[in-house]
């Protein structure tokens, strides 16, 4: 299978991030998979579609649960099988996992992965407490460690170990807030300065405010079908050649190290390995950066610097669109928004505009190959994928 | 190191002994393994043969941060400081710490571990909790 499509995105479609007052998850669901069903006239969705893997991370939210048949049953899709996936911040990277299964394995010519989250109608504190149900209870919940509070623990080791320094992190926000001025679509939609970022309240030290990313409402999927039934569908579809994932212990404090998710390094390698790309032949990647810290964490994890030089990579600009490896073109969780169970398929949505030549202004030149690494939790859950473009 | 063996391991006995005042772990009799928490089945070698060990009172901090946004039942004491401790047999652990001003906390700093008794209303599950404080 080594470096062939294993599946074929075939459309894909994105809500609008943010504040979305009066909206419930399900209604947001529909918006993105309305868009993809739009581009993608050919499709006949009560014809085609066999099955369904929806990324959602809490029932907390809305008090609602059950987001597989719900979601299924907004967009109309009864009498396929429609299955939630969760997996923390990662639920819908895990749904397309799930989706690349199903396609491979037989069972489903044509399915359709998602992932939604309604977050912005519950205060900071409920929201802080809703996502704290990611890490472990017993050891960290029960002690007060927060998200942020788990990846400030990365961030505190990541600076004393290695040098890295609060303005390299705050870099990665000025960067993505600059992408996601480019991008309708974005919660927020405004440069910031490297010195509005620094003066920034703290959330749990070393982050502040604009260290973390944004609490969002939205929704995203993407379309999957066999390589050889992608034409007949589409004029623009974009091959999935690699796949990874993999788990790692619930809590951060068990690990041998904290400046590095081992399951992120395990799925990339799994990824890169089935696929036969190395880090420097990808154009454009979306990765997991839930705050700042986790963006330079992942230049590492990923190849994209040696251990240790992910804050000088964020430093010296490589990763801003136009330079030679963009990193979140689509703002990431940090402008775009992070609306958990939807960030996963968000990602692919972000590679499947830039490899068919949709991304408009945040378009980079020439895109071939993609890659998106989502993260559930601190860590305990990653996930790899790799594209191809098919033009 | 005592032995006390007739207790399960689990988490909910590692926090009756946190009430008792001591900081207890899991030792696999098969493979040596160190639990902390303890565990019933080994993660390394699948062995459910453990003997209680008590931990040694001092580590040093390996991270740490200050957190200001807290969840609604920790809103009364924020901000307030969280590390993980690297005690003397190599495990970690994660935890408040207390009784120093959050501008003196540096990585690597010594560290002792002590008790208090639950003193928190929240619906299940709830516990004593230990924390960590300067020598």
């Amino acid at each position: 299978m080594k470096g062939k499509p294993l599946v074929s995105i075939v459309s894909a479609g994105l809500s609008k991030f943010g504040k979305n007052e009066g909206f419930h998850g399900r209604e947001l669901f529909a918006q993105a998979v309305k868009e993809a069903f739009d581009r993608c006239p050919r499709l006949e969705p009560k014809r085609d579609v066999k099955a369904m893997f929806v990324g959602h991370m809490g029932e907390s939210y809305e008090h609602q649960g059950h987001m597989g048949a719900t979601t299924a049953d907004w967009i109309g899709l009864l009498n396929i099988p429609a299955t939630r996936t969760e997996a923390a911040c990662a639920s819908s990277g895990a749904a397309l996992r799930s989706g690349v299964y199903a396609v491979l394995s037989g069972l489903a010519d044509v399915v359709l992965v998602g992932g939604v989250e309604k977050m912005t109608h519950r205060t900071t504190a409920e929201v802080t407490e809703y996502l704290a149900m990611a890490s472990d209870y017993p050891f960290e919940q029960w002690h007060g460690i927060t998200f942020p509070g788990l990846y400030a623990l990365m961030a505190t080791a990541h600076m004393h170990k290695y040098g890295t320094t609060e303005a390299q992190m705050a870099q990665v926000a000025v960067k993505n807030h600059h992408h996601g001025t480019l991008n309708p679509k974005a919660h927020l939609q405004k440069e910031i300065t490297l010195e509005k970022a620094l003066a920034s309240r703290p959330v749990a030290t070393p982050l502040k405010v604009f260290d973390c990313s944004l609490i969002t409402d939205g929704a995203s999927c993407v379309i999957l079908t066999k390589p050889e039934l992608a034409s007949k569908l589409t004029d623009h579809s974009v091959h999935i050649i690699g796949t990874g994932q993999a788990s790692d212990t619930i809590g951060l404090y068990e690990r041998e190290t904290l400046t590095s998710l081992k399951a992120a390094k395990t799925a990339a390698k799994t990824a890169c390995a089935m696929a036969q790309v190395k880090p420097e032949d990808i154009d454009v990647a979306e990765v997991h950066d839930c705050f700042t810290i986790a963006e330079i964490i992942a230049y590492e994890d990923l190849g994209f610097c040696k251990v240790g030089e992910g804050g000088k990579l964020a430093e010296n600009g490589e990763t801003r669109l136009g330079e030679h490896l963009p990193v979140n073109t689509s703002g990431g969780l940090k402008a775009k928004g992070h609306p958990v169970g939807a960030t996963g398929t968000a990602q692919a949505y972000e590679i499947y505009l830039q490899l068919t030549g949709q991304a408009e202004q945040r378009q980079v030149k020439n895109a071939k190959t993609g890659l998106t690494h989502n993260v559930g939790g601190s860590g305990a859950t990653a996930t790899v994928h790799i594209y191809r473009s098919n033009q | 190191m005592i032995a006390q063996t007739t207790e399960p391991f689990t988490i909910e006995q590692f926090y009756k002994f946190i009430a008792q005042g001591k900081l207890m772990a899991g030792k696999c009799q098969k493979c040596g393994k160190i639990h902390l928490p303890p565990r019933p089945l080994c993660d390394k070698c699948y062995s459910q043969v453990f003997t209680w060990i008590l931990m040694p009172s001092k580590g040093k901090l390996v991270t740490y941060t200050v957190i200001h946004v807290a969840p609604q039942q920790f809103q009364d004491i924020a901000p307030y400081a969280i590390g993980i401790v690297q005690f003397e047999n190599g495990v970690k652990l994660p935890g408040r710490i207390i009784d120093v001003p959050h501008a003196q906390i540096q990585v690597g700093m010594n560290l002792t571990v002590g008790f208090t008794t639950c003193d928190n209303t929240q619906p299940w599950p709830q516990w004593s909790r230990y924390y960590f404080k300067p020598l």
